[in-house]
C-alpha cells in the first residue's frame, strides 16, 4: 500500500525534472526558430533563472524580502573577474590586486564555483548579524548591506575598477552553459525546500511563533537558507559578467535588485516553479518592451515608446500583480505530474 | 573646529531626523516601509524646474518668491504622497507588509524612471538661494547661514510636529492608529482620513528635505533621494520600529556619527564614510535587534 505522503513526495520530485524540461524546451525553440537577438535573449533569460532561482531559495523559503541579493551577484561577478583574466591586463586596470589574485588565470569553471563560494562566506558572516532581526526590519538591514557592498565597490578603485568598467571577460556563456547552471539551481532549490530544514523554513514563514514554540530555530534556518541562496546568485553574477563581458558596480545594484524582485513577485514567491514562471514571463515581457523602444513600423509610420517606458511598465505590472493576483500567477503551486501517473499501474487511489 | 563640527553633526542629523520622520509616520499607521520615499525627494527636487532634457535646469515652480515657493512645494509633496496613497496602497491596504513594501519598490521605481523620461539622465544645476552659503561667524566657528537655517527649520518643524500630534485630533487619531489599528478603527478613527494624513505629512517632510538639499548641493540628480532615504530606514529601525521619538533620535544619532566618521577617518578611508557608518549600524542592530527605542508593544503578542 502506498500513503498519501509518499505519493506527495513522488510529485515533488517530478518538479525539478519538469522545470528542466521546460527550461530545455524555451532553449531549443529559441535557437531552433530565432535570430542571434533570440539566442541572447535565451542567455540571459537563463542567467535570471539562476539569479531568481537563487534568491528564491531565501526568500521563497522563508518569507523574507531581501534586497541585497544584487550585492552577492556583484561579489560573484568579481571574483570571477579576479580570477580568470588575463595576469597582464590585470596588472593595468587592477592594480592593487594582491599579487596570488593578479597572477591567478583560472579555468572558468572553478573560477564561477569560487565565484559563489565566496559570495556564500559573505552571506555567512553577514547574514550572522542581519539575520538576527525580525522579518520587515532585516529586509532593510539587507538593503543597508547592498548599498554599502555598492559604495565599497564603487570606491576600491586599485581593486575593482572603481565606477569604471572592468573589460576583457572571457564571453563564454552560451545558453548551454547558462540552462547547465539553472538547472543546477532549480535541483539544488528544491532538494533544499524538500529538505528538513526547509520544511522547518517554511513552518517559520506561516507562523513564526508557533514554528518556535515546536522547536524550530528559526534564525539557524535563515541562515543557511541565505548561504545557499548566496552561492547561485555568486555564480548567476559570475555569468552575468562572462556573457556581457563588461562589469561594473552599477549593473548590480537597484535595477537588478528590482527585476529579480518583479521576477519573483509576478510567478509568486510562493513556489519554485513560480520563480521559474516569473522569470520567463517578465523576461519575455522586458524583450518585447525593449523591442518596441527600438521602434516598429506599421504601415507608412513607425512608432516607439520613449527609453525608459520598459520600467514603468514592468513596475505597474507589479503593482497589479500585487493588487490583483497577490500570490503571483503560479499562486503558490507547483509544477507537477498528477498523482496517477507517479504511483504506478493497479495502485491509483481510485 | 569642534563648534563646528556641532554645527556639522546638527545639521546633517536634523535632515536625517525629518527624512526618518517621513518614513516612521507611515510604518506608525499602516505598517508600511515605504521604500518611494526617496523618490518622493527627487520629485519635489524636480518639481522645481521645468520638464527639458537639457544641461542647464529652467526654473519652473522655483520662480516663485521664496515664502509661495516654500509652500507650493510643500504642497507637491503633499499631493504627490496623497496621490500615491490613493493609487498604490489603499487598493493593497489588507496585503501584508511584505507585498506593501514590495509594492513601494516599484512605485519608487516607477517614479524614477518617470523622472527619467521627463528630465533625463544628467545632474542638472540649479541655481536657487545661492547667497544662503555666505558664512556667518559664531564665536571661533565659520558656519554656513545655510546650516543654521537648516537647523532652526528643523526645530521648528519637530515642535510643531509634536504639538500636532499631542494636540489636535487628528494627531491623536494618528497615535491611536499607530498603537493599535483595528482598535481605533472600532472606537470611530477614520482609516482613510488618518492614513491620507499621515501621507501627507510624509510626502510634505520629504518636500523639506528636498529644499534642503536642492539649497545645499546646487544639484537635481535623479537618483539623488537614494543615499537620503537608506539613512533614514536605518534611522527607524536603529530607533525602533513605528517609534517617532526613536527616529528622530537616532536620525540625529547618525548624522552626529557621519559628521564624526566624515572628520575623524583618514583620508584614504573617506570615500568608504557610508559603508563605516552601514557597518556601525550592523553592529548596534546585534546588541539590540528590536533597536534602540522599541515600543514596548512592539512584539507581537500570541
Amino acid at each position: 500500500m502506498i500513503t498519501q505522503h509518499r505519493i506527495r513526495r513522488r510529485m515533488a520530485t517530478t518538479t525539478p525534472i519538469l522545470l528542466a524540461l521546460l527550461l530545455l524546451a524555451f532553449v531549443a525553440l529559441t535557437l531552433a526558430l530565432g535570430d542571434r537577438a533570440a539566442a541572447r535573449m535565451a542567455s540571459e533569460t537563463l542567467i535570471r533563472v539562476t539569479l531568481v532561482v537563487g534568491f528564491w531559495i531565501f526568500a521563497g523559503n522563508s518569507g523574507v524580502i531581501s534586497f541585497g541579493h544584487a550585492a552577492f551577484a556583484c561579489v560573484g561577478a568579481y571574483v570571477s573577474a579576479w580570477t580568470t583574466l588575463n595576469p597582464a591586463m590585470k596588472a593595468t586596470l587592477l592594480p592593487g590586486l594582491p599579487p596570488a589574485l593578479a597572477e591567478a588565470h583560472w579555468h572558468v569553471l572553478p573560477a564561477a564555483l569560487t565565484a559563489g563560494l565566496v559570495a556564500a562566506a559573505l552571506a555567512l558572516v553577514t547574514g550572522a548579524a542581519i539575520l538576527r532581526l525580525s522579518g520587515i526590519a532585516a529586509s532593510i538591514a539587507t538593503f543597508a548591506f547592498l548599498a554599502m557592498v555598492n559604495t565599497i565597490w564603487a570606491n576600491w578603485t586599485p581593486v575593482t575598477g572603481g565606477t569604471s568598467s572592468v573589460v576583457g571577460l572571457a564571453r563564454y556563456v552560451t545558453p548551454w552553459v547558462a540552462l547547465g547552471w539553472a538547472i543546477a539551481a532549480i535541483l539544488a532549490a528544491s532538494l533544499y525546500a524538500a529538505s528538513a530544514s526547509g520544511l522547518a523554513l517554511r513552518a517559520t514563514r506561516e507562523d513564526e511563533v508557533a514554528a518556535s514554540a515546536s522547536g524550530i530555530d528559526q534564525y539557524r534556518h535563515r541562515l543557511l537558507a541565505y548561504t545557499l541562496s548566496a552561492f547561485f546568485c555568486g555564480v548567476g553574477g559570475a555569468l552575468a559578467g562572462h556573457f556581457i563581458g563588461v562589469i561594473n558596480p552599477d549593473g548590480f545594484y537597484l535595477s537588478l535588485t528590482f527585476l529579480m524582485l518583479a521576477m519573483l513577485v509576478v510567478g509568486g514567491i510562493g513556489s519554485l516553479s513560480g520563480a521559474v514562471i516569473g522569470v520567463l514571463a517578465v523576461s519575455l515581457a522586458v524583450e518585447a518592451l525593449v523591442r518596441l523602444e527600438k521602434g516598429f513600423t506599421l504601415g507608412t509610420a513607425t512608432f516607439a515608446l520613449p527609453p525608459g517606458s520598459q520600467e514603468i511598465i514592468i513596475a505597474v505590472a507589479m503593482i497589479l500583480v500585487l493588487v490583483f493576483r497577490p500570490a503571483g500567477l503560479m499562486a503558490g503551486r507547483e509544477i507537477m505530474l498528477p498523482a496517477r501517473w507517479v504511483t504506478g499501474r493497479g495502485t491509483s487511489q481510485n | 573646529m569642534s563648534l563646528q563640527l556641532l554645527f556639522d553633526a546638527l545639521s546633517l542629523g536634523g535632515i536625517y531626523a525629518i527624512a526618518a520622520l517621513g518614513i516612521a509616520l507611515i510604518f506608525g499607521v499602516m505598517k508600511l516601509v515605504n521604500f518611494a520615499h526617496g523618490q518622493f525627494i527627487a520629485c519635489a527636487v524636480f518639481a522645481l524646474i521645468l520638464p527639458s532634457t537639457d544641461a542647464v535646469a529652467a526654473l519652473g515652480l522655483g520662480l516663485l518668491p521664496t515664502p509661495l515657493l516654500i509652500l507650493a512645494i510643500l504642497g507637491f509633496g503633499a499631493g504627490l504622497a496623497v496621490a500615491a496613497e490613493a493609487l498604490v496602497f489603499r487598493p493593497l491596504r489588507n496585503a501584508s507588509p511584505v507585498a506593501l513594501m514590495v509594492g513601494s519598490f516599484a512605485l519608487g521605481v516607477a517614479l524614477q524612471n518617470f523622472l527619467l523620461v521627463l528630465y533625463g539622465g544628467r545632474p542638472k544645476a540649479i541655481s536657487l538661494w545661492a547667497g544662503l552659503g555666505a558664512p556667518v561667524r559664531i564665536g571661533p566657528a565659520e558656519v554656513p547661514l545655510l546650516q543654521l537655517i537648516v537647523i532652526a527649520a528643523v526645530i521648528a518643524i519637530l515642535l510643531a510636529l509634536g504639538l500636532m500630534l499631542k494636540r489636535s485630533r487628528l494627531g491623536l487619531e494618528m497615535r491611536a492608529a499607530a498603537a493599535d489599528f483595528g482598535m481605533a478603527q472600532l472606537l470611530g478613527v477614520r482609516a482613510n482620513r488618518v492614513i491620507s494624513g499621515a501621507f501627507a505629512l510624509s510626502g510634505a517632510l520629504a518636500a523639506v528635505v528636498a529644499l534642503v538639499m536642492v539649497a545645499q548641493t546646487g544639484v537635481a540628480d535623479v537618483r539623488m533621494g537614494g543615499q537620503i532615504m537608506l539613512i533614514a530606514f536605518i534611522a527607524t529601525v536603529v530607533g525602533g520600529m513605528g517609534s517617532l521619538p526613536g527616529a528622530v533620535a537616532a536620525g540625529l544619532a547618525i548624522g552626529a556619527a557621519s559628521a564624526l566618521l566624515q572628520a575623524g577617518l583618514p583620508d584614504a578611508a573617506r570615500p568608504f564614510r557610508d559603508a563605516f557608518l552601514y557597518a556601525l549600524v550592523i553592529v548596534v542592530l546585534l546588541f539590540r535587534p528590536q533597536g534602540l527605542f522599541a515600543a514596548a508593544d512592539a512584539k507581537p503578542r500570541v
